[in-house]
Parts: structure tokens; C-alpha cells; sequence
């Protein structure tokens, strides 16, 4: 995932030093997100490649180096902040492919299958309620990234109860005949003339 | 010190052939200050758990026992003691009563059980304190919103001391923000040493337990392991 909107974010508080930037990318996000300092650099220099920042410009590559938004940069987080981003391409999912696979494979309990996987998200999420509960009241940044996490990791566990649920009938109704057989289109979604 | 005990618990509704068993052998213990989290789908037998739990119901098989003492061997003045001071109830059709104020709701257990009114009343004015309700005593539930009801219905399981709480989806249809906060109450009852046992369908809500037992056709089929310091988590180098 790209950080260069977010660090055209903390520049647009003023003008700040690459350790800087990632020291407070950090401290907002919780400390749950750690950030390589590689990564910053590369990041920055690509910004002030596009024309998004400027820096003290002394040649001096070290910590010393300040950074500065620019108005390109101003315009381009504006931009960034009031757009959607494309969420219409659905992501191919693991969980989701084991499931349907593990119908296949002989010998495979599928309810089992959900069963590990479920466990496993529970346990999860309650180390994150754990830090929630020790640390959210006071640190608003943090309780925002965790509950993210939460409601991520307790959206596949729904997931995985409705694909029980599904399974479980599947099981024990009768086959439905099918319907004359159609041509079956790529299914997308999001697309607006 | 173990407050809860469930002992190979059954319990089967009907005969022959329209015979169904809603719980088969449910074994389960829950400790002073512990909570422990029943996930498990519709028909899963979590509700009949909890009722057969707190002594509303018999098991056909099995046994409960509530600090140490046998269910089976009480009488129904016991039992009734028992659900008066020991275990604390909320459950979704366990409504506040609509005729009484909220400081009379949640003084209502004590004093069925024979404490003197002002006892009782202090009581739950403490309760609704240490709730953040202190200034809703006087209304009446109608008046409050539908999270601030969960709230007094909690500060009337845990008034007078009980050891023993069992929640039937405590959150219902609460939003995140006021589901958080009946967790957080719930929680903090533990941290005083009351057990509790919460059935819920909602990982979010089961993730405030100690462990999560999970139930399928009336039986246990798996529960989470002890967990591990929340550090573990943002340790440099941890891979989801």
C-alpha cells in the first residue's frame, strides 16, 4: 500500500524531516503500521520527482534533509482525500478459494475447514479487543486502526457462517434443476456510463 | 475459584421418534473474574446452555453446579435464593419492568430478596453511578434510549454482589458504539471478580471473552486458546 498520500498529509501541517515523517506516521497510526525508512525515502523522492514536494535541496541526502509541499502536492491530497478509490475489482481471496475448493477434495470435511478458520479469526480478533480495551480510550488513532481491523476480520467470520449455513442446506434440499443453460458473462461491477 | 460448572449437561425436548436433543454432553467451566464467550448459529443450543446454566431450566443429563454446590440437590427455595443473589440475568425478553423507575429496576433484586428499601435503593444508586447513569435514576425506561436500557439492565445483573452473569446477546440491537460500551460494563464486572458467560453470534462482542467456546448442534466442537499478551500482536516482525 502506498503511504505518499500520507505523508503529503503530514507535510501539509508544515514542513518536516524524513525520519520526522515516519516517526509521526507511527505515533497516528496506532504503532500498528511500522514503516521502513527505505520505503520513506523512496516515497519522497518519487514525490519530489512528480513536482508534490520540495526539499532544502543542499544535495544533502542525510536526516537533516527538510521537505516542503508544494501546491501540485496541496491539489493532489485534495483530490486523493474526496475520491473513492476503486473497490469495484474484487480481490481474489484465499479463504474464499479454500472453501470452495475444499468441496472438491475427497476425504475433506468443508464445515471443518470453516471451523480452523474461524477459531483462528476469533482468536484474532481478541488479542486486538485486548489492545483495544488497554489503549483506545486514549489513543484515538489507535482504537480507528483496530477497529478497522475488527470489523475486517469479523466480516470473513461472517462470511464463513453464512457459508455454513449455505452448505449445511445445500447438503439436505433437493437439487434444483437448472435453468436452460445461458451464457454466463464476466459478472463486474461498478461500472457507470 | 470456579463459580460455574458444567458437568456432561443434556438436554433433549420431546420423545421417540420427534426426539431433539439440544445440547449432547456440554462440558464447561468459568472462573471468578473470567469470561467465557458461546458462539454458535441458530438451533446451536447457546440460549438453552445459558438457561439450564442459571438454573431456569433442567438438563436431562448432566449436572450444574454454582460455587461448588449442586444444582440437583437444591430445593426450589434454594433455587430461588440462588437466582435472587447469586447469578444476574440479561436475557433479551428480561425487560426493565415499564412501571418502575430506573433506580427501581435495578434495586428490585435485593429487594426481593428481603433488603430494606433504602438499603436497596443506595445500592442501586451506586450501581448507576459507577455507570455513568446517575442522573437517569428517576426516569423511566421509556425514557431512555435503547443503550442506555442495556446499560441499567447490566447494573441490575451485577447489584449486591453477584457472582454469576449470564448474557444472552447483550448488545442486541445496539449500534458498535453502545455494543462497546456493554462489553467494556460487562468487562469491568469481571475485573471485579464476578464470571460471566455471554452467547453471543457476534465475533466482535465474543473477542471480549477470556475464551470463546463454540457450539454446533448442541455440542462443543472447538473454543479458542489462552491467549497470549496483547504485545504479541505488535511485536517487530509479527506475520498475520
Amino acid at each position: 500500500m502506498s503511504v505518499r498520500h500520507a505523508l503529503l498529509a503530514l507535510l501539509s501541517e508544515g514542513p518536516k524531516y524524513g525520519l520526522q515523517l515516519r516517526e509521526e506516521f507511527e505515533a497516528r497510526t496506532g504503532e500498528v503500521w511500522p514503516l521502513n525508512v527505505g520505503q520513506v525515502y523512496t516515497t519522497l523522492q518519487r514525490l519530489e520527482r512528480d513536482g508534490l514536494i520540495e526539499s532544502d535541496g543542499d544535495g544533502d541526502d542525510g536526516p537533516q534533509k527538510g521537505f516542503r509541499i508544494t501546491p501540485g502536492g496541496s491539489e493532489e491530497l485534495a483530490g486523493w482525500l474526496r475520491t473513492p478509490p476503486d473497490l469495484a475489482s474484487p480481490p481474489r481471496d484465499e479463504l474464499v478459494m479454500k472453501v470452495l475448493v475444499a468441496l472438491r477434495v475427497p476425504g475433506t470435511d468443508v464445515h471443518q475447514v470453516i471451523q480452523v478458520h474461524r477459531r483462528y479469526l476469533v482468536e484474532l480478533m481478541q488479542q486486538w479487543t485486548r489492545i483495544k480495551e488497554l489503549e483506545g480510550e486514549s489513543d484515538l488513532g489507535l482504537a480507528l486502526v483496530v477497529d478497522a481491523e475488527l470489523f475486517r476480520l469479523d466480516a470473513v467470520v461472517r462470511w464463513l457462517d453464512t457459508a455454513d449455513g449455505r452448505l449445511k442446506r445445500a447438503a439436505t434440499d433437493p437439487p434444483q434443476t437448472a435453468t436452460a443453460a445461458l451464457p454466463r458473462p464476466r459478472r463486474r461491477v461498478g461500472t457507470r456510463s | 475459584m470456579t463459580v460455574l460448572e458444567l458437568r456432561g449437561v443434556s438436554k433433549a425436548y420431546g420423545q421417540g421418534a420427534a426426539l431433539v436433543e439440544a445440547l449432547h454432553e456440554v462440558s464447561l467451566t468459568v472462573e471468578a473474574g473470567g469470561m467465557v464467550a458461546v458462539m454458535g448459529p441458530s438451533g446451536s443450543g447457546k440460549s438453552t446452555l445459558l438457561t439450564i446454566a442459571g438454573s431456569l431450566e433442567e438438563p436431562s443429563a448432566g449436572e450444574v453446579l454454582i460455587n461448588g454446590a449442586p444444582l440437583s440437590r437444591m430445593s426450589r427455595n434454594d433455587k430461588a435464593r440462588l437466582r435472587r443473589r447469586t447469578v444476574g440475568y440479561v436475557f433479551q425478553d428480561f425487560n426493565l419492568l415499564p412501571g418502575l423507575t430506573v433506580a427501581e429496576n435495578v434495586a428490585l433484586p435485593l429487594e426481593l430478596d428481603g433488603t430494606r428499601a433504602r438499603t436497596a435503593r443506595s445500592a442501586a444508586r451506586a450501581a448507576l453511578d459507577g455507570l455513568g447513569l446517575a442522573d437517569r435514576g428517576d426516569r423511566y425506561p421509556s425514557e431512555l434510549s435503547g443503550g442506555e436500557r442495556q446499560r441499567v439492565a447490566i447494573a441490575r445483573a451485577v447489584v449486591g454482589d453477584r457472582r454469576l452473569l449470564l448474557a444472552d446477546e447483550p448488545s442486541g440491537a445496539l449500534d458498535s458504539v453502545n455494543a462497546e460500551a456493554v462489553m467494556r460494563l460487562i468487562h469491568e464486572a469481571c475485573k471485579r471478580g464476578v464470571a460471566a458467560v455471554v452467547v453471543t453470534h457476534d465475533a466482535q462482542l465474543a473477542s471480549w471473552a477470556d475464551r470463546v467456546v463454540f457450539l454446533r448442534d448442541g455440542r462443543v466442537v472447538d473454543q479458542t486458546a489462552p491467549l497470549p499478551g496483547p504485545e504479541s500482536l505488535l511485536a517487530p516482525g509479527h506475520t498475520p
